[in-house]
């Protein structure tokens, strides 16, 4: 059985990598994501874990290296935020094309500029097509939890796909929480060794990344895209059998008090836990106001989305990201995009919030849910707002 | 020369585009990429193999004469011989010539 301890989030991420028992970790350290590679690397030199750890000279070089690695037919980790994330651009849509499970941490940070090094969604919202199956979590168990989820995922041969897992820089990687670890046993029972449907071996030459010309590349990118859509199902059995063995449970969509709702407030990551503060005083105000914690960001759960908005008059979509020149967030198109078809929509408001670090607290989700359930018609142009923005 | 439309549809694409086989690239017959062919003056050559070092297809051999020609087949036209060819052994000619 495992045991409830206080840990830092980021530390008890690189805690529960470990647990995977991970082959190889190239990381770079930035910031918010700093102590998690840290933290793995003395896991290493302790000689807790037995992994090839890479200090790689930048974040371009991390994500190579664990692309390497994966597909010799090592487990692969890494973690990063922002810029590098960004600096790992170009090799990001090349995993999953060549279908290789590596599990990365993301500490969510704002991309500069201006420079800034607090949090908000832009960094993963700028990766979000490149193909991997995305995660958000709300708090240092889910970050655990998905942590060792993510590598059974991905690895599972109807998926074969990295796994990135989203936690909020900052408000997640530096907040001490208490956590149920899950013990090395446990771990190695649900999560077996990885076995990987094909490996660089001298012994077997294969080739992986070869020339895709104009008459396959169409059907390698449909391939990839179905790979993507139909992780779905493998995603909501591991979940199904986590809460089996671990007895927590996950969901794409979240539901936090909807019954007879009218107004939902949508969000993604950590502020859906500030939210629930705000649903629960409007609730005891008698206003029929409940809650959606999106945590499966790709592939996204349209399904499971409609059927979580059936009955409400009015959503107020949470965005920690600006779509610049766009619809509104990230969040909201792909929510709008979902609801397009239905015979009965509801209201969709979109707020852009807590950018760059900016805090936000119940009160704002009481003025944003208020502002929402009392909004008769939306106009196009006053669909989103930056929530928040000084006049 | 030509080209077996490979996979047919794309749930027949290999997972990642994978090639399984070492050597498989033998079966990707680039000739068909050629607007113009290597000619060999023999006469001029020295049969020095530059041209066969400097083939990036190495599609040139050495016959058994010691004289060197291209396979057809996989020579994509880039003339590298024939610039690299100090001899002037090699001229490039079209396709249709």
């Amino acid at each position: 059985m495992g045991k409830r301890i206080g840990m830092e989030i980021a530390l008890a991420a690189a805690e529960a990598a470990a647990l995977c028992r991970p082959d190889v970790i190239a990381a770079y350290p930035i910031t918010p994501n700093t102590h998690v590679p840290e933290h793995l690397s003395d896991i290493v030199a302790e000689g807790r874990l037995d992994a090839e750890y890479i200090c790689v000279e930048s974040e371009h070089s991390a994500i190579s290296a664990c692309c390497g690695a994966s597909g010799t037919g090592a487990r692969a980790f890494t973690a990063t935020s922002s810029q590098g994330l960004l600096f790992m651009q170009e090799i990001l849509p090349i995993v999953p094309s060549l279908r290789l499970p590596v599990v990365m941490v993301i500490a969510n940070r704002a991309v500069s500029g201006p420079i800034n090094v607090w949090n908000d969604h832009s960094d993963i919202m700028y990766q979000r097509d490149t193909g991997w199956v995305s995660l958000f979590a709300a708090n240092g168990q889910e970050t655990v939890d998905m942590v060792i989820q993510a590598f059974k995922i991905g690895e599972h041969r109807d998926v074969m796909l990295p796994v990135n897992i989203n936690i909020d820089g900052f408000q997640l990687t530096h907040v001490v929480e208490p956590i149920f670890m899950p013990d090395q046993e446990e771990v190695d029972r649900f999560l077996p060794t990885y076995k990987p449907f094909a490996q660089l071996h001298p012994d077997k030459p294969i080739s992986m990344g070869a020339l895709g010309a104009p008459d396959i590349f169409n059907e390698a990118m449909c391939a990839k895209n179905d790979a993507l859509v139909r992780s779905k199902k493998v995603i909501l059995d591991v979940w199904k059998e986590w809460e089996k063995e671990f007895g927590r449970k996950y969901e794409p969509i979240e539901s936090y008090k909807t019954e007879g709702a009218e107004t939902l407030i949508v969000t993604m990551g950590s502020m859906g836990e500030t939210a629930e503060i705000a649903v629960d005083e409007l609730r005891k105000d008698g206003m029929p106001l409940g809650l959606l914690k999106i945590k499966l960001w790709r592939p996204f759960p349209f399904e499971e989305l409609r059927k979580a908005v059936k009955g409400a008059k009015a959503l107020a979509v949470m965005d920690r990201a600006v779509s610049c020149g766009g619809p509104g967030g990230p969040v909201f198109a792909e929510l709008r995009s979902a609801l397009y078809d239905e015979p009965k929509k509801p209201k969709t408001l979109n707020f852009i919030i807590g950018l760059g670090g900016r805090d936000i607290v119940v009160e704002d989700f009481i003025q944003m849910a208020k502002k929402t359930a009392a909004s008769k018609k939306v106009k196009p142009e006053d669909a989103y707002e930056i929530y928040g923005a000084r006049e | 020369m030509t080209q077996k439309r490979w996979p047919e549809g794309w749930r027949d694409v290999t997972p990642g585009c994978m090639v399984l086989e070492a050597g498989s690239a033998v079966e990707y017959h680039t000739g068909s990429w050629r607007a113009k062919k290597p000619i060999w003056d023999n006469s001029k050559c020295i049969k020095c193999g530059v041209c066969y070092m400097f083939c990036p297809e190495g599609c040139i051999t050495e016959d058994q004469e010691g004289f060197f020609v291209a396979n057809l087949e996989y020579c994509k036209g880039c003339g590298i011989c024939t610039h690299e060819c100090w001899p002037k052994a090699i001229v490039m000619v079209n396709e249709e010539d």
